[in-house]
Parts: structure tokens; sequence; C-alpha cells
């Protein structure tokens, strides 16, 4: 008996070491960059470096339920664009309120998901062809509908404030963090207890985990899975509302590339590709890693097409380092 | 008691080529174990799973307790009160215990879930079963065994009223068969329903009421366990009689050392192993689940490291990393699990013959000589007699015994010295087990040596010349054919820590 509560245990640690490896890595970039530039580690700096996670924060916890499930979302980029623009021809084109347009972008990206989800689970498409296609429909659309260019949501609209106002500095001057962190978190911590305590997050890893032997266990995997892809699109559509908010814009012609930053600060985070196995937590902390050594590297002046190549070392290096882990377990 | 509880009348069953069911009969009454038998392919799962709603029926009628009834999908067979143990285990490796139980019937508080009460209900079923089990450790780290005990606790907490078995001893050791028939017998006084797919028939007699034999689709007969012999069902099983303990006879290996291992060293889980293989010899590795035999034969393929140790052959010593250096020397491992190590499923026949010699059958660029390949892999179809309806047939699309030729086929075509069988005939019906058994003969005869790992003491009783028994990772004892019996085989492997045996137990 008692050498079974030990061996629980050294399981529990051996998790949690796996997740302090990468918020560790996190404190090693923040110490290094700190000691190489003394303008790193400022107010406005680190302020700066929690806005720009913002984006692909939120893109990374909607692919990350849908990778925990063995599957892959290409889409998340543009659909943000397609949501991004479906909210500046509310708010400007039809001049409707703000939380209209707001509401039109989470709808447009939890759609967007739901369609991906049919297309995965009734169709029996595999998700990285049904979402390819999903990213090429919703990039097009977003260009048909823009007329190819830009919307910009007029300034009195307030728009802007969504995500560049700071409801905290109002309430404690001086501490003017700006709306669109506080987004990435609260929907970081909602995400995190939908995958963590929820039936759709136990659901989201057992389909997973063994696709065929939930559905043998009297799951509606179908069902559930288009539930989780439309959960992912949900928070696709925050992000499309926060980056028009941060460019006070639609932009038809951004997006595309956007799914590769958010995969990776999956990655880098210890979700499995091969599905099963991932946390909200370590997501962020993965999306943090990216752009702080992106903010790190320019701030020390490597040109940005070196700060390109350093991202992907980075990546391989997590997928290795998991892998070692995953020996040295067995 | 003679009630009725299930009743399938006249179950007709078609998949694209095969007529799997040919307008089957079962029935099962209240508190009965009914053991369904029949060769592989006879179409014992195909009916169990049009119960457990995964299949649907062509054409019959099902009826449960007196009224007839559809089954559409696993979720309604459940809720109809019919659970399923399947036979491939049908667990999600990343979850635990419990939430393996449980899933898709949560314990709720609010809108969040209670796995503190999911807990607490695994850890009941698990104490009603006696059984030493963790609700919150993940599956993935569990043994096979337990994982199979995992699913039957989770058969059994739907409060089933039909129980259905899927060879459920095949991964367990006798210990847990004993605790599993006992789950069943108590399971029995509560009126529930079992029905019991094996292809273990010593267990008949100890365990069901009724047998009923399937033979390729057709349902073949009902009969009480009590007034048929053993040899009887073998004889409805195969329609012709097989004396399955019939002894043969090992011809006699030469003295030529082919392989030897000396003091193999890895952790806990090998300890000092050292034996010899000779040319043309039979060498059976007997011992419990977990006793190292997997482990010593994935050693020497390169599989898995070790510590310390060496492996000579043919007197020299050789440095194996890999198992692509195993294959240089000559040694060939035929893993237990076929489907996973063995084959490439989605690949035709010839293809899976010629996978490890395919290198030497190219052209200027590595162009394929197609011809070569068709003849080398009809040879070998022919010499196996692997039943198949052609070369480009898919692997999976066979059944489990000639997909083990196939593995075997693939080896041949190799021409490897060192045959290492991992439980040659786990999952193989009773016909194709003795065709498995006179071509080992006859590869040894022809001078290839062998070591057959095997967890039924009568095949390796039958089988070896020689026998090596291992306990928690050393070798016990090495036995002569003429000396081993199943008891001295047991003492060996139950000789824990060198201790004397007779204190064990």
């Amino acid at each position: 008996m008692e050498s079974k509560a030990k061996n629980q245990g050294q399981k529990r640690g051996a998790e949690t070491v796996q997740r302090l490896l990468a918020f560790g890595a996190l404190v090693i970039l923040f110490i290094v960059f700190s000691l190489a530039s003394p303008y790193f580690l400022t107010f406005s700096n680190v302020v700066g470096i929690l806005v720009s996670t913002a984006v692909n924060g939120l893109l990374a916890i909607g692919v990350t339920f849908i990778i925990i499930t063995g599957g892959i979302d290409l889409s998340v980029g543009t659909v943000m664009t397609l949501s991004s623009v479906m909210a500046a021809v509310v708010v400007k084109n039809l001049g409707l309120p703000v939380p209209l347009g707001i509401l039109a972008a989470i709808l447009t990206g939890t759609l967007a998901g739901i369609v991906n989800g049919l297309m995965v689970s009734k169709l029996k498409l595999p998700s990285f062809i049904a979402t390819l296609g999903m990213l090429n429909v919703a990039k097009g659309l977003a260009l048909v509908i823009t007329d190819l260019s830009p919307i910009y949501f007029p300034l009195e609209t307030g728009w802007n404030e969504i995500a560049m106002g700071s409801i905290l500095g109002a309430i404690i001057p001086g501490f003017e963090i700006p709306n669109a962190v506080l987004i990435m978190f609260g929907s970081a911590l909602v995400a995190g207890l939908i995958l963590s305590k929820t039936v759709i997050g136990r659901y989201a890893f057992a389909i997973g985990s063994n696709e065929e032997a939930a559905r043998l266990s009297g799951l509606n995997v179908g069902f559930w899975k288009t539930i989780i892809y439309g959960l992912g699109g949900f928070f696709v559509g925050i992000a499309g509302v926060v980056i028009a908010a941060r460019l006070n814009s639609a932009q038809p012609a951004l997006g595309q590339g956007y799914e590769l930053d958010a995969i990776a600060a999956a990655v880098i985070g210890g979700v499995s590709l091969s599905g099963g196995e991932g946390s909200m937590l370590g997501t962020i902390i993965g999306a943090f890693i990216i752009s702080t050594l992106t903010n790190g590297l320019r701030i020390l002046s490597v040109p940005q097409e070196w700060q390109i190549v350093v991202t992907g070392l980075i990546i391989i290096l997590s997928v290795v380092l998991d892998i070692l882990r995953r020996r040295s377990r067995e | 008691m003679d009630e009725k509880l299930l009743s399938m009348q006249d179950i007709d069953k078609s998949f694209p080529g095969v007529h799997a069911l040919d307008h089957c009969n079962f029935e099962l009454r209240h508190g009965e174990v009914h053991a369904l038998v029949g060769e592989n392919g006879a179409g014992k799962s195909t009916l169990m799973k049009i119960l457990a709603g995964v299949y649907s029926k062509d054409e019959g009628k099902l009826i449960f307790k007196g009224q007839e009834v559809e089954i559409s999908n696993p979720h309604a067979a459940q809720e109809m009160g019919f659970s399923m143990v399947h036979q491939e285990l049908n667990l999600m490796p990343h979850l635990t215990a419990a939430q393996n139980i449980f899933i898709g019937r949560e314990p709720l508080k609010g809108l969040f879930l209670d796995d503190n009460s999911l807990n607490e209900k695994a850890q009941a079923l698990f104490d009603m079963m006696n059984l030493n089990v963790d609700p919150w450790m993940k599956i993935s780290d569990m043994t096979v065994a337990k994982q199979q005990m995992v699913e039957i606790a989770k058969a059994l907490s739907f409060n089933s009223e039909v129980l259905i078995f899927d060879e459920p001893s095949a991964a367990l050791t006798d210990v847990e068969i004993r605790e599993l028939f006992r789950i069943i017998r108590q399971l029995k006084e509560t009126n529930v329903g079992i029905i019991y797919i094996t292809h273990r028939l010593e267990e008949l007699k100890e365990i069901s009421d009724r047998i009923t034999v399937l033979r390729d689709g057709l349902f073949v007969d009902t009969v009480d366990t009590h007034e048929t012999s053993i040899d009887q069902i073998i004889k409805m099983m195969v329609g012709r009689v097989i004396y399955e303990s019939a002894p043969e006879v090992p011809e006699e290996p030469s003295q030529e050392i082919v392989l030897e291992v000396k003091h193999l060293s890895r952790d806990n889980a090998l300890k000092d192993v050292s034996f010899q293989l000779r040319k043309g010899e039979i060498l059976g590795f007997a011992g419990l689940v977990g006793a190292g035999r997997t482990e010593t034969a994935r050693a020497i393929f390169g599989a898995d490291p070790f510590d310390s140790g060496e492996v000579i052959i043919k007197g020299k010593k050789v440095n194996i990393k890999s198992p692509s250096d195993a294959v240089a020397h000559e040694i060939a491992y035929l893993s237990e699990d076929r489907k996973r190590y063995g084959l490439c499923l989605g690949l035709d026949v010839k293809t899976n013959i010629v996978l490890t010699i395919v290198n030497q059958l190219t052209a200027f660029l590595g162009w394929v000589k197609e011809k070569l390949v068709n003849s080398i892999s009809s040879d070998i179809v022919e010499q196996l007699l692997i039943r198949t309806p052609s070369l480009e047939q898919k692997a999976k699309n066979l059944s489990g015994g000639n997909q083990q030729k196939l593995v075997i086929g693939k080896w041949l075509a190799r021409n490897a010295d060192v045959l290492i069988f991992d439980e040659p005939t786990r999952g193989i019906d009773v016909g194709a087990k003795q065709e498995i058994y006179s071509l080992l003969n006859e590869l040894a005869s022809q001078g290839k040596s062998i070591i057959m790992i095997s967890s039924e003491l009568p095949e390796i009783l039958r089988m070896s010349h020689r026998i090596v028994v291992m306990c928690e990772g050393r070798v016990t004892g090495e036995l002569d054919y003429t000396e081993a019996t199943q008891e001295s085989i047991m003492r060996l492997a139950t000789m824990r820590n060198g201790n004397n045996p007779n204190g064990h137990h």
C-alpha cells in the first residue's frame, strides 16, 4: 500500500515536472534577455510582450481543443480574419452597435468551427483536408466581402478600446494593461476550466486518446467533435475581435500563417499532435515563449529573418525534448 | 429458471465478399454462462457485435425478455442492458481507470465534472471485484492484465442483464483467470446472463453451463456442457477430429550452437540471463506473464537496450544495437502483437512477404522487379498454405492464423537462421494452431533454430526439445523434454528470488 502511494506521488511529480519544463524555459528566456539588454525587463516592454501574445494565444487556445481530439485546424488564421471582417461589416457598413459587431465575429468563428466539425464527423474528411479547405474558403470570403480593401472602424465607435483600452488602468491608476491581455487570460481561464472540468474536455481527451474506444463506449463521437470544433471556433472569433480592435480595422489580406504560430504554441506547450494530451496552461506558456523570443531578439537587434529561424529551431527543440521525456518515462 | 432471457433467431449478416453469419440462432437463459466457440472466422465476434450494437444485422429477430428489440448503436445496447468486454482492449490510454469506466456517464456537480465521486464509484466497483487497481491511475501506466480488468469493471458498471466476454482470458495470468471466474460465478447468482467466447477449450468445462458452436458462419449446435466432451466440441468446431494433446517426438537437434546468450541484464527486467540455442532446435521459453521472456527476446533482437551481457552467434560475439543489426545477423523476431509489430495491415500479401528483402529485388535506380516479387511470394504462400484469394489481398483481410503464417513467410523469404516466436498461437483457432505447429517442426528439421515463447504449457511441452523457465527476470531452470512436466515447469516458473519453491504459495 505504501509503495503504491509512493508510485502515485512519483507519477504526479513527473507530470508536474513536464509543465514546469515549459515554464522554466520561459523564465530562462526572461533572465537571459534581461541580462542581455536593459530595455527588456521594463513595464512597457513586458506589457508589449503580453499584448503581442494576445492574438496568437487566443488562436492557440482554439486549436488546442482540436489537437487534443487528435485533429488539426489549419483554418484558424483566416477564419479569424473573416470574423474581424464580419464585425467591421456590422459596425461600419451597417452602422450597428459595437456589441453586435462582437457577436457577429464570435458567431462567424463558431459557425466556421461547427462546419469544420461537421465535415470531419459527418463527411469523414481528415481534419487536415477539411480545415485546409476552410482556410481558403474563409480567406476568399474575406476578400470578396471587403472587395479586397481594409475596412476601418470609425473612431467614435470606440472599437479600438476593446483591445487597447485599459479597464485595469481605470481601476488601478498606473497599471495600464490593455484589455487584450485581460481577454486572453480570461479566455484561457474559461478554456482551461472547460478542458479539465467539464464533459466537453473529458470527451476531447477520450476521442483523441482512442476514438474507436470512445465510440464503443456509447459516446456520440460525431456530435462531440462538432461541439469541440465549434468551441475552438468560438475562441478564434474572439481573436478576430481582438485583432480588429488592435488594428482598428479588418484587414482581409491578413491571417494566413497565423495558424502555424498557433499550432507551434500548442506544441511547445506540450499538446501532443497525436491527440489525448495537453493543457491550456501549457498552450499559453507556449504562446508566451514565442512572443518573448521574438521580442527579445528584436531588442537585441537580431534581424527579423533570423528571428524566424530561431522560432523554427525552438519548435523542433521542444518536440525533441517531449520525445526524450516520454522515452525516459517508459 | 428456464425462462429465456434473450433469443437471437435466424440472424444473417454479410460483409462485402463474406457471408459472416448464415441464419444463426442463439439463446441465453437467466443466470447461465453460455460459451460461444468456433474457429476464427466462424462468426462468434460478429454475432456478439450485433448484440452490442457495433454492427447491425441484415436479417433475423432479437427477442429480449419476450419482446422483439432493435439495437441501432452501442449506446442503445448499453441502455438495454447489454455490455460487451471487447477482445481488442477498448480503452482510452490517456484517461484514468475511473474516467474510462464511466465515460459518457460522468457524475456532475452543476456544470462541472465531479471527479471525487467518479473515483469513489470506481473504487467501490473494484472493491466489489476484489481488485487492486487505483481508480486514478492512467491506463497507459497499467499492465495489459490490469487493463483487461478495467475493461471488465466497465462492463459490470452498467448493471447489465447480459454480459458478453470476448476472449477475456487471452491476456490474463492463471491467478487473474481464477479471479475472473470468481466474478463470473458471483454475477450468475444475481441472475445475469453471461456469454463467454473463448479459444481455451479447457476453460469451457470449468465455467460454462451450455456451449454453442459456430462454424463458417453457420450454427452447428447448442449442447449442455456436462454431457459433452472436449473432443466432441472440437469435432463440431472443425468438422473433423483433432486430438489437441497428441504428443510429437521432436527430432534430435545437432550439437552445433547457433546462438549463445551470456549474462544478459537490464535494471530489474533481466537478471543474468544465459542460455544456448542449437541448430535445428526448438527451445521453449516458459514462465508466467511478466517473467521477462519477451524482454529477453527484444533485447537479443536489439529492440530494447541491455546493460550488460553478451550475444554470441555461431561462435562470434556480436554487437546488436537495433532490429536491423539483428536482421543482418539473420535473427527474426515474431511479436505476439502481430497486428502492431508484425505486419503492414494495409498492404497486400506479397508486399508483406518481401518487405525485408525488397532491397535485393531491385533493378537500376531501385525499380522493383515485380515478377520476382510475385514468384517469391507465391512460393511462400504455397509452402505455408496461406489461405488468401490472391497475392494482392490486403493483410488485414486475412484471418488471425493466416496473418501469423504471413509473418512467418516474411521471415522465411528473408531466410533467417534464428526465429524467435513470441506466443505464436495466441488468438489462433485449433485448426490453424496445428498448422503452425507442424510448420515449426518442419522449420526445425530444415535446420532453423527456433525460440518459442509461450504461456500455454501443453504447447511448450509438446513442441520443445528443451525448455528454459523464467521467473521475475531470471532463468530459474532448464529442462530437457524427457524430464519436463507441467508440474516441474510451474515449480520453476514460480521460484521467486531463488527461494525454495516449496516455501512459496
